[in-house]
């Protein structure tokens, strides 16, 4: 039982360290370690374009998408050495949160999926970051339950025609391309009358139109389709086959193993550590230390699930479903963290932004940290996969699995 | 990074589950519950054949000289099995203990008797209410002799011998108190079993007159080596806590597929099926800060103060979790004497105090992280 890098772990390891020293941009540094909670934010520069320049320059120097195969843009590694990157890579990694639906599922479909000549032209740029990928799968009528979706496509000549709407995408305003997920047969099983396909979101038809999230910023999209033409060369997988191939997307997310969870708890027991209360340092206080040992055991706990997940990988092991707890203890943890942070502050708590203690980090967080319990499978849906998938307990029971899609009942919102 | 237990420490792991199935089945475990022994003599007879009892003390002093991540595969197991038998207070207090502050002649007296399984150790710390501190203790050292009260102490009814925390000075620190052995069958004490909420792990009452005892470790040395000792079982309880997750999982788990109402598995049922996932998720986080736990013992690092307080509250929380809910699954079954689910949440909560509180392990935990960042 070691911490130990193998020998060629610790080469790969020194490459990287060297090269990111040389190479990052490290004006942002501060800055990124200071905003990795709640939202990242640039105070002067865009940051799209930084996050932009960081990943070109990887890829130029042959350090994108570690895991990807070289002619693809990335560098042929290890699942390991991916891992050892994102933690040399550390705050830098951060620029990096607008490439993860690309990088993450989008690219690994196309790869699983796509022609060849269309790997081999859209892939790269897509490491490179110059071109930058969205996901739509969700709609008004299917988050969690995805495949109840109603965008339509259907076949005219040698392309297909798609009309509906799409919800909660991240990313697609500044994205050049996307997978869809579409109805291609509403006469059987949901499950199974579904298409997967790749579109230019520049095509005509296309809107995408911002929504205004809780936390206040607009991460995320609504966007509709108007006839909008898709060739038959772009689609991915079978016709009908649309779900097994989202299930390739999805299976893809858990390998981002590495990359730590944020919990919100560093920054708390810094604060308290400095924190004065009526009755003295917040730190001595007998409730504030239990509080603070009760999430300093998950924080702990999460990081050495994850160095166990990355000791498998290190094996050469394959990822499983139990690495779904990291987002699901994360997600509410971080939740419990920020409410109890600015409990501390008392009256003034509810000041937030740069008027606020620490600049907002605490308040900033707390309106995030809904998202995360929805996003990527709601805490819900994780206890499921944990339930099924980990602790072989029954399926739920889907009333609607044999039925054709267009006879089951639906009701969205609005 | 290879952040796991070798093939070797699993196959022993396999093996001692093995050997635990076999030789310590629930209806084993019942005889003591039920009070018709004081601990299973056989089964303790028999781990001290497997090597068990002496895995990680040294050769030279009778045991396997294995060492302590091996240590920690079998508590784990010893956890599973809910073993009654004095394995805590006898291998991760009395023999650590000797471990740290013998001497020559009493690790060559008391170890291979530990290993051998001819002797049961203990730790006599507490006295009434209250968390391990130097201010709690009462009982007083002078001219080799000991007065006072312990009170509980774990396995007391059956140990030969204590590992006895006492005072010797009244300076009011922690150097005023000092450690001792106690041979208990050679008289001066009187020994009464207590009544608790884990009957397959007595606890006594001992009463201290004018008892001969002879110093372990440096006079003044006692809070410190205390402390040490302390860390150390909170790391090997952890794995008990650990492997009693496991099962008490397990169990909630296999009942769920097992029982029908309103015409399906009760596992079907997402009220189920997601206290079962959060049970297994309090005790993944158990095992791996109980890993982290173990590479600090097994190095004698300097994160292991913080480490072993870590896995500590950790296990106690998971191991208390996924007892009390595995009763819940089983409903009005998980409440009878006969269904095997109080038997775990019965060592869960008594595990929870053995080394002191949460509270207590709250505590050092904090004071420790402060320690640490302040460095
Ligand atoms: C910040 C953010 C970014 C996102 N980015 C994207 C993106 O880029 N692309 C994309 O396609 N989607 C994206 N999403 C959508 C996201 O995947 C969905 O919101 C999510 O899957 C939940 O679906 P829903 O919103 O329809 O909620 P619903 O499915 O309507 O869920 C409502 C409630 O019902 C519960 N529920 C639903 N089904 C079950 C069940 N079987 N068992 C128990 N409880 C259940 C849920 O847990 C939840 O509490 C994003 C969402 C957020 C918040």
């Amino acid at each position: 039982m070691n911490f130990d890098d193998t020998p060629q772990e610790a080469e790969f390891r020194s490459l990287a360290r060297a090269w990111i020293g040389a190479n990052a941009p490290k004006q942002y540094e501060e800055e990124l370690r200071k905003s990795s909670l709640g939202r990242t934010v640039l105070k002067n520069a865009d940051i799209l374009e930084v996050a932009k320049a960081w990943q070109k320059k990887k890829a130029d120097a042959g350090w994108a998408c570690l895991h990807w195969p070289k002619e693809y843009g990335g560098r042929g590694s290890s699942p390991i050495e991916r891992v050892i990157w994102q933690q040399e890579e550390g705050p830098f990694g951060l620029l990096s949160r607008m490439f993860i639906i690309g990088h993450g599922m989008c690219g690994p479909t196309m790869m699983a999926f796509a022609r060849e000549e269309h790997k081999r032209s859209y892939l790269p740029p897509l490491a490179s970051g110059e071109k930058v990928w969205c996901q739509l799968f969700s709609e008004p009528a299917g988050g969690s339950d995805v495949a109840g979706l109603r965008t339509r496509a259907e076949k005219d000549g040698d392309d297909w025609v798609i009309n509906g709407q799409k919800i909660w995408t991240s990313g697609a305003h500044y994205s050049d391309y996307g997978i869809l997920l579409t109805r291609t047969d509403p006469t059987v099983p949901k499950h199974k009358g579904l298409t997967m396909f790749f579109l230019d979101m520049k095509s005509p038809g296309v809107e995408v139109r911002p929504i205004k999230q809780a936390s206040g910023a607009s991460d995320f999209n609504e966007v509709y389709f108007t006839n909008v033409r898709i060739p038959d060369h772009q689609r991915l997988g079978e016709v009908g086959d649309g779900w097994n191939v989202s299930l390739t997307t999805l299976m893809n997310e858990r390998s981002a193993i590495g990359a730590a969870v944020s919990t919100g708890f560093p920054e708390l027991f810094e604060y308290c550590s400095g924190l004065m209360l009526d009755d003295g340092p917040a730190i001595e206080d007998r409730a504030v230390r239990s509080k603070l040992a009760n999430w300093a055991v998950k924080a702990s706990g999460l990081k050495y699930t994850s160095m166990r997940a990355i000791s498998a990988l290190s094996k050469g092991e394959r990822p499983g479903p139990e690495n779904s707890i990291g987002k699901l203890v994360a997600g509410s943890m971080i939740q419990d963290v920020a409410t109890y942070a600015l409990d501390l502050q008392g009256a003034s708590g509810v000041v937030s932004g740069e008027d606020a203690e620490l600049a907002g980090r605490f308040q900033a967080m707390l309106l995030r940290a809904p998202g995360t319990r929805v996003e990527g499978g709601t805490d819900e849906i994780m206890r499921n996969i944990i339930a099924e998938r980990v602790l072989g307990l029954p399926g739920d029971i889907r009333v609607d699995k044999d039925v054709p899609f267009n006879k089951i009942p639906t009701k969205g919102r609005g | 990074m290879n952040f796991d237990f070798s093939d070797d420490q699993k196959q022993l792991r396999d093996q001692a589950r093995k050997f635990l199935t076999e030789k310590c089945s629930p209806k084993a475990v019942r005889i003591v519950l039920d009070g018709k022994a004081s601990y299973d003599k056989e089964l303790w007879k028999g781990l001290a054949e497997m090597g068990f009892l002496g895995v990680a003390i040294p050769e030279e002093f009778g045991g396997a000289g294995a060492g302590h991540l091996e240590l920690c595969v079998i508590a784990e197991e010893m956890g599973r099995a809910n073993a009654p038998v004095p394995f805590s207070s006898t291998v991760y207090l009395a023999a650590e203990a000797l471990l740290i502050a013998g001497s020559d002649a009493q690790k060559k007296k008391w170890l291979p008797a530990i290993a051998s399984g001819e002797a049961i150790g203990t730790l006599a710390l507490f006295e009434g209410n209250g968390n391990p501190s130097p201010k709690n203790v009462k009982l007083t050292a002078a001219n080799g002799v000991l007065n006072g009260i312990k009170k509980p102490v774990a396995d007391g009814v059956i140990a030969d011998f204590a590992v006895v925390a006492a005072r010797t000075g009244s300076s009011g620190r922690d150097g005023d108190i000092s450690l001792f052995l106690v041979d208990l069958k050679a008289g001066g004490v009187q020994v009464k079993s207590l009544t608790n909420l884990d009957p397959t792990r007595g606890q006594a009452e001992i009463n201290f007159k004018d008892c001969k005892a002879e110093p372990l470790g440096a006079a003044g040395d006692g809070w410190s080596i205390l402390t040490q000792v302390l860390d150390r079982a909170a790391v090997l309880c952890a794995f008990e806590q650990v492997g009693g997750s496991d099962r008490a999982l397990e169990m909630g788990r296999d009942y769920a597929l097992d029982r029908i109402a309103f015409g399906r598995q009760i596992g079907s049922f997402q009220a189920v099926k997601h206290m079962l996932a959060d049970m297994y998720v309090s005790a993944t986080l158990a095992r791996s800060n109980s890993y982290y736990g173990a590479w600090a013992l097994s190095t004698n690092a300097a994160e292991l103060p913080e480490a072993a307080a870590a896995a500590r509250i950790s296990a106690t929380q998971a191991f208390q979790h996924c007892a009390k809910n595995n009763i819940q699954v089983h409903g009005g079954m998980g409440f009878t004497w006969e269904f095997d689910c109080h038997m775990y949440y019965r060592r869960a909560n008594a595990m929870a105090l053995g080394l002191g509180s949460l509270t207590y392990w709250e505590d050092q935990l904090i004071d420790r992280m402060r320690k640490k960042n302040a460095a």
